[in-house]
């Protein structure tokens, strides 16, 4: 009866090492059975034939790349490390561009309901459209890939927050505005000393969502502009037929996309009460 | 124009009739008085609106007709001046209990320092018996501590009015009778001017000046006020022995058995309409030696600033 977290933490290296044995035990290389024929080789027969990599194989190029994740050689040939920063700047830009716009507009809309009403159709319109959808237009408007790719972002991250907030506004507790009024605090003061500490789960609850739709969205956005960046470098590793370097790169996409998660979890976290 | 400190004159409220169904009143011309350092209860059974009439006192909430006025000036919206407690507490729970009072503290006096708010609030906190918990977040205190803090809330911003809204309704029967004890030991000090709801007989007679009686809803008025004269300071042991204490009490229990459902029922309804020379109070009654005081009050736009009083004997 050891503790909860040491056990779910062994069984998880078992399923780890099971999956990875596995893989690679299956995925070798087939032998040839007898000696290639002069022709056979002239035709390139002895070359390696592309195949999904190995685990080992994965592991050896992990090594490789993080230990000199920053380098830099030419626009094809950047570290990964370098690669996810890009990715990474865009994603912030948009959605920290997103939260300044969605939060004030979602405590509009959660105290009036004449604002919720009156924007409340194009929410519902606005917000099932595939932010990749937009590309072509932003394209074209800003002129720009780098500007465009953080407008998609900021396009994706924004209708979590903004809904979130307005629903985490509208259901503050009467009674907490009650304080507020026999207390004679004015609309600003009602606003940062009551309706926002009540409604900061619910928001950040929404800034969790769009952060990780926005890291779902820039691999997509990137493959598309190409440049720099972790979704440009996915897509150019396949042209290169560099298989393991795809694999390793989905890794980190991953690995990435989960801290962000956590950051907003812990922050969640801080502004969470007890009623 | 009146004697009294406070005065709530033809208050009704009523909701318009949803579709296909009739418009509901929930009660009509309610008038009554508290006179000033005055601890005045109502009790009433559920729906007949106390919760409404005290929101329409804080200013919480708007009658459909009728006024209140407290010194003379009408009671436009909530203000500093009517500290309210809450039937749920109403804490902020997102920050200490210190923090809590500070925030109220901070509001009534934006010109103090911080060392200033910190000691009047600290004094408040020490007043309810809370020293050593002002740093815990209201989730960490029992019910009775939570409605401590609320008290000492209403009672650090210092208002002329205070409005308990069933203060003790969810706290058990020994931490109630220790806090009403606490309630009446800042109350004494203080002389605060307080409005109260309860369901409490024993509560309203132990605390209060006046009970005033509200017959069932809708149209739900104020029947009586009972006068209480049993002398201060009162405590919960001593009380129960002083010779008017059960009279009252048969008084006002028989009055939420019997006689509000009777008010309240339109054929059996005494209660007289007002007439239009004044406005009518509920008569003032003293279970215990009889006499019933009826109280006219002289419509304000006359000149008459006295209250007539016509001391009839029940006996």
């Amino acid at each position: 009866m050891q503790n909860i977290h040491l056990r779910a933490g062994i069984l998880s290296l078992i399923i780890l090492t099971m999956v990875l044995g596995i893989w690679e035990v299956l995925n070798q290389a087939p032998e040839q059975k007898e000696a290639l024929t002069e022709y056979e080789m002239l035709m390139g027969g002895s070359e390696p034939q592309a195949r999904v990599p190995n685990p080992s194989e994965i592991g050896l190029l992990a090594v490789e790349e993080l230990s000199d994740p920053f380098y830099d050689k030419g626009p094809n040939d950047k570290g990964i490390g370098l690669q996810l920063l890009y990715s990474l700047k865009r994603v912030m830009t948009g959605y920290l561009l997103a939260a300044l716009v969605a939060i004030p507009i979602g405590f509009l809309i959660g105290m009036s309901p004449l604002m919720q009403k009156a924007l409340d159709p194009f929410i519902q319109v606005l917000k099932p459209i595939s932010p990749l959808a937009w590309m072509p237009l932003a394209l074209f408007i800003l002129k720009d890939s780098e500007v465009s790719s953080v407008f998609v972002i900021f396009i994706c991250s924004i209708w979590p927050m903004l809904i979130n907030t307005a629903f985490g506004v509208s259901s503050v507790k009467k009674d907490y505005i009650n304080v507020a009024r026999t207390h004679e605090l004015g609309k600003l003061r009602t606003a940062l000393l009551v309706i926002l500490p009540a409604a900061a789960p619910t928001i950040l609850t929404g800034m969790r969502i769009s952060i990780g739709i926005a890291w779902l969205v820039i691999v997509a956005a990137e493959m598309l502009v190409g440049g720099t960046g972790i979704g440009y470098y996915v897509w150019n590793e396949w042209n290169n037929l560099d298989l393991t370097s795809v694999v390793f790169s989905i890794l980190m996409i991953g690995v990435v996309g989960m801290i962000l998660d956590l950051m907003l979890a812990r922050a969640t976290k801080l502004v969470q009460y007890v009623e | 124009m009146s004697h009294y400190f406070l005065n709530a004159q033809g208050l009704t409220k009523s909701f318009p009739a949803p579709r296909g169904g009739e418009p509901l009143t929930v009660f009509e011309n309610i008038n009554f008085g508290i006179s000033e350092s005055e601890f005045v209860c109502i009790i009433g059974h559920s729906g007949c609106g106390k919760s409404t009439i005290l929101n329409i006192l804080a200013g919480l909430d708007q009658a459909t007709k009728g006024v209140v006025l407290m010194e003379n000036k009408e009671v436009a919206g909530p203000s500093l001046d009517r500290g309210v407690v809450f039937q749920n507490y109403s804490l902020l729970p997102w920050i200490s209990t210190l923090k809590n009072i500070t925030f109220a503290v901070k509001s009534r006096h934006p010109t103090w320092t911080k060392q200033q708010v910190l000691d009047h609030s600290m004094k408040y906190i020490e007043m309810v018996g809370l020293k050593g918990a002002e740093q815990r977040k209201p989730s960490q205190l029992s019910g009775g501590m939570r409605q401590r803090v609320s008290i000492a809330r209403a009672f650090a911003i210092e208002p002329k009015l205070l409005l308990l809204d069933e203060p003790f309704g969810a706290l058990d029967a020994l931490t109630r009778g220790m806090i009403q004890e606490e309630l009446l030991k800042i109350w004494s000090q203080s002389s605060q001017t307080v409005f109260m709801i309860t369901h409490d007989v024993d509560e309203a007679i132990l605390l209060a000046d006046r009970i005033l009686l509200m017959t069932n809803g809708p149209y739900a008025q104020i029947a009586e006020s009972v006068v209480i004269d049993i002398p201060r300071p009162r405590n919960r042991t001593d009380v129960i022995h002083h010779p008017h204490y059960y009279t009252i009490r048969n008084h006002i229990v028989d009055f939420l058995v019997k006689r509000s459902k009777e008010l309240a029922n339109p054929e059996t309804r005494v209660i007289e309409r007002p007439s239009s020379s004044g406005l009518r109070y509920p008569p003032e009654i003293n279970p215990a030696t009889g006499s019933i005081q009826e109280i006219t009050h002289p419509n304000t736009n006359e000149d008459t600033t006295a209250v007539k009083r016509n001391v009839v004997n029940l006996s």
